[in-house]
């Protein structure tokens, strides 16, 4: 078992939750909102990740971060390490990756928010803010919990990016299922069945920790 | 609400703890060497033995050379580089990433292979492999990818001075890398295939099949050149050092590379 690639693979969830979380009820909240002018595009650039190969994201990222490139240069001269082939270069292509993920369930909670509740918390003489804070974020929470957990769970299952944009470096970039893929390279069979069976393990788990939330908070909102 | 406040500020105090974690590893970490998958048994013996005569250690990454140089040349933070070839070496001290020239530290040699239950009869002169191509017998091939991996080229030399390369062509199944090419052929899913000698001496290669040796003269040389990188350190730098050394060269020869004078 590779304790450090699991450590790595937490510490990326966990992080691409706290990055993405709060970004994602701003902007889950503002698409479930009224129309605005290119909301369309918007929305279909929120969605992209989901539709695109993780070698195209990759791609970008290297060409973009790469020690060729201007901004790159730039990244190195200010941090002194390169962004690809580092932790906060994974966390930024895991932030990515995930933003459907995360902003979708959000936005459908928020939207599920009939309007006549909106107006009447209005009309008690609420504050926006009290409004947001009081009656829709936990009319919302199932879907915003719906949206961590799934970004949570596909970013230990993310394998493509982390291997292009991370480099599989022991204890920083290698996570679990990079090490899986690197125990099956070395025809280890044993470790990558133990680490494979732990993914396993966790994202069913997860899952199930997601069902039994959502429906807990929806029985708690009746 | 509280209850979500609860869950959030759990959330956060978990991540805060995952991040340090993670940041502060990098202090005291050793030094990181990329490698030709071919070598991933051999190196990782031969860095277990450098550590124990030397008191540090290295760390290894393994992937093709093709992907580790464009890593490099991207920015990846590896002290040294040991190529499956010397093309790639060559290539990265010419765009002058590299501290000195490339130098050959093994000779790789490549085998037939033949997973347990195939029809296939491994044999070092491809009389086995013909018999069966001419039988119709061969439903799949493996090799390593010409275009991209020198075990790759080897195996297609080796193929065509048998006169067996336009006959095999509709059936090659080609791995990405050489340890690709060795899943497919011992899955099963290929009758059997072209593989590197350090490969199929592997532990976890044991009893997947029978191999024979292909003679070093059927197919250009596969000379395995390393380069030290422009960051390297004084523990990469003894490393490299370390490679040319009987103790080293020893445990290469062990695994199926032959080793330069």
């Amino acid at each position: 078992m590779d304790w450090p690639a699991l450590r790595v693979s937490l510490a990326l969830g966990a992080g691409t939750i706290a990055i993405l979380l709060p970004l994602g009820v701003w902007f889950g909240r503002l698409l479930a909102g009224r129309d605005f002018p290119g909301k369309l595009l918007v929305e279909a650039l929120v969605t992209v990740p989901l539709v695109l190969p993780p070698t195209v994201l990759g791609f970008y990222l290297l060409v973009t971060f790469g020690a060729r490139s201007p901004l790159g240069q730039a990244f190195q001269a200010v941090v002194g390490h390169a962004l690809p082939f580092s932790f906060a270069g994974l966390l930024l292509a895991s932030v990515i990756a995930n933003i459907p993920f995360m902003v979708q369930p959000i936005q459908r909670g928020f939207e599920a928010i009939p309007g006549d509740v909106r107006d009447a918390a209005a009309c008690c003489g609420l504050s926006p803010w009290q409004r947001f804070l009081r009656i829709e974020l936990p009319l919302a929470w199932p879907g915003v919990l719906t949206g961590a957990i799934l970004t949570f769970a596909h970013t230990l299952g993310e394998f493509g990016v982390v291997l292009m944009v991370g480099g599989n470096l022991p204890g920083q970039t290698r996570t679990l299922s990079v090490a899986i893929y690197d125990r099956m390279q070395a025809f280890d069979d044993h470790g990558a069945g133990v680490m494979a069976a732990t993914l396993l393990v966790v994202a069913v788990v997860t899952l199930m920790l997601t069902t039994a939330l959502s429906r807990r908070a929806s029985l708690r909102r009746v | 609400m509280s209850r979500a406040f609860r869950d959030l500020a759990a959330l956060l105090v978990v991540v805060a703890l995952c991040d340090a974690r993670v940041e502060t590893q990098p202090a005291g970490r050793p030094p990181t060497i990329a490698a030709a998958a071919n070598l991933n048994v051999a190196l990782t013996e031969v860095a277990a033995r450098f550590a124990r005569d030397t008191g540090t250690g290295v760390a290894l990454v393994f992937g093709a050379s093709g992907t580790l140089t464009r890593q490099i040349q991207d920015g990846a933070p590896f002290e040294m580089f040991l190529a499956a070839d010397e093309d790639f070496p060559k290539q990265l001290a010419a765009a002058g990433l590299t501290r000195g020239a490339a130098t050959v530290y093994a000779v790789g040699q490549l085998v037939i292979f033949a997973p347990t239950g195939s029809p296939l009869v491994a044999d070092g002169s491809l009389a086995g492999l013909a018999r069966l191509a001419r039988a119709g017998g061969v439903s799949r091939f493996a090799i390593a990818n010409p275009a991209v991996a020198p075990y790759g080229r080897a195996a297609e030399a080796v193929l065509r001075k048998r006169g067996l390369w336009d006959t095999l062509q509709p059936t090659l199944v080609l791995g990405d890398s050489i340890t690709q090419a060795a899943q497919f052929a011992t899955t099963g899913n290929a009758v059997g295939g072209l593989l590197a000698y350090s490969l199929v001496l592997a532990p976890g290669f044991a009893d997947r099949g029978t191999y024979a040796l292909i003679p070093a003269t059927d197919h250009p040389p596969l000379r395995q050149a390393m380069v030290l990188l422009q960051s390297a350190g004084p523990v990469t730098t003894a490393f490299y050092a370390y490679m040319r050394r009987d103790a080293a060269q020893s445990i290469l020869r062990k695994h199926g590379f032959s080793v330069p004078e």
